[in-house]
């Protein structure tokens, strides 16, 4: 057994050792890449149908996307479509973090507590491209414990709220964890963002005890830190700052169309 | 060396000897992972896995591992199992593996599988090893699912996600007990069962290794006399 302790044989034992692991390692990771790359495709995709509350149980994902669903890129800036980028490709969470796409937030500007914003965001238009059924936005914001990222979804008016539900977040489970409760998320249907299309200002929030009217949804009871956290999330993204330059569109087009 | 019969290795760790009850390895994984049943048994499959293959390789070339570097020789292999492990959940369990996240990771550094290495496979041989870290990770397992079955009982009124005490949330009748969905109540259900194994089992109660002696009050009155 001496043998085995010369620093010859601990060298070899440790160079091979080393050499099969990371064979092993990778080819996994290598063969099980694709797998994954699906598994993520697929599980944004059900996240964003289920937003849109067009999805049942049992659909087939894929197929129910493909029939619904087109992502188009929009700038923030200006609220126009961008024909640069492909919506299949454009990763916004990349660009969230490369500074040639995204744009510091400072003070208090940043309520929503993300540090850096894209310069364009991927939308999820359900049905007619040009006159959408349903607009999804991705939207993200501190809660209580961390990052809170989902989906937003409005009716082609660009105003009423279809629903809010986040795929993923951090919040302490039985209070505000209960921002995955369905019963909660139903609340959502039908709430109206902006008021008189002031466009400048979003009304809707989260408010305490017992919600009244069209901009105002029930907080979560035992989690305000958690609920201003929506609440502030909502006002951001739905702000200039946001998606209001962009919804706008669909305020004026509704009006010239009718 | 094989004198330990395939039964005992197997079932031993599962109640008598068992790795979290009795000899307390392994606690921070079973304290993230345990808020739901089928979380407990996905994180109870994988350590399962990771001890069995882990104990074979390791036996299988401990002739030539050198004293000197054994330690860092296990977790090398220990390492890519649990790499591996979390390939193969975020290919084939997409969901189990982002609610287990970080915590598959964490195998690595659970002391069940390093002990299970170094007390075990580096004296045996490689099917021996392979069926004692099949039976120390469903000791594992085994205690994982029960305290995920008193906390996702008690938290969400549920098992393994099919409502079994309507919640109020949900329009029935059972306040679900937020604690219960908190890590530090894993802690309280496993001290629990601990307690009831040890009454079952009264020798796996260990020596008291000191006395506590009354306090000497005299003294105590004197100096606050003075």
């Amino acid at each position: 057994m001496a043998s085995n302790n010369s620093i010859k044989k601990t060298l070899i034992v440790a160079f091979s050792l080393c050499v099969i692991c990371s064979v092993v390692v990778s080819s996994a990771a290598v063969v099980l890449k694709p797998k994954q790359l699906q598994n993520q495709a697929l599980d944004r995709k059900s996240n964003i149908l289920q937003v849109t509350e067009l999805y049942k149980p049992g659909d087939d994902v894929e197929e129910k996307y493909a029939e619904l669903i087109t992502p188009r890129v929009v700038n923030l800036e200006t609220g126009e479509y961008s024909d640069d980028l492909d919506p299949n490709t454009y990763d916004q969470f990349d660009a969230a973090r490369d500074p040639a796409t995204s744009r510091t937030l400072s003070g208090d500007d940043d309520i929503a507590g993300i540090g850096r914003q894209e310069k364009f965001s991927t939308v999820y238009l359900v049905g007619d491209p040009d006159d959408p059924d349903q607009i999804v936005m991705p939207i993200r914001g501190q809660g209580l414990w961390g990052l809170m990222e989902g989906f937003l979804s409005v009716r082609g008016d660009g105003n009423t709220i279809v629903g809010l539900s986040y795929y993923d977040q951090s919040e302490t489970p039985g209070l505000g964890g209960e921002v995955d409760n369905p019963r909660w998320k139903a609340k959502w249907d039908g709430k109206k963002i902006y008021e008189d299309g002031d466009y400048q200002d979003p009304q809707i929030q989260l408010v305490k005890g017992g919600a009244s009217g069209e901009y105002e949804v029930d907080a979560l009871s035992g989690a305000s830190l958690t609920s201003r956290g929506v609440t502030n999330m909502l006002r951001f993204w739905l702000s200039n700052e946001g998606y209001a330059p962009y919804l706008a569109r669909f305020h004026d087009d509704s009006q010239g169309g009718a | 060396m094989a004198t330990d019969s395939v039964k005992d290795v197997v079932l031993s760790p599962v109640f008598k000897n068992n790795p979290i009850a009795l000899q307390v390895l392994g606690i921070c994984s079973a304290l993230a992972v345990t808020n739901s049943m089928s979380v407990s048994l996905v994180m109870g499959l994988a350590v399962i896995a990771v001890t069995a293959f882990s104990s074979m390789f390791v036996s299988l070339i401990r002739n030539h591992i050198p004293s000197s570097i054994r330690i860092i020789v296990q977790m090398t292999i220990i390492a890519s199992l649990v790499i591996v492990v979390d390939q193969v959940l975020r290919a084939y369990a997409y969901d189990m593996s982002k609610q287990l996240s970080v915590f598959v990771g964490l195998i690595i550094t659970n002391c069940i599988v390093m002990g299970r290495a170094e007390a075990y496979a580096m004296q045996n041989g490689p099917v021996m090893s392979f069926l004692d870290g099949v039976g120390n990770g469903l000791g594992y397992a085994v205690i994982l699912l029960i305290v995920g079955f008193v906390r996702e009982l008690l938290g969400s009124g549920s098992v393994f996600g099919l409502t079994i005490l309507p919640t109020v949330q949900n329009g029935g009748w059972y306040v679900p007990n937020g604690l219960m969905l908190l890590p530090p109540s894993a802690f309280f259900v496993i001290g629990l069962l601990i307690w009831v194994l040890r009454t079952l089992n009264p020798e796996q109660v260990e020596k008291t290794e000191y006395r506590i002696v009354a306090n000497s009050k005299a003294k105590i009155k004197e100096t606050a006399n003075v």
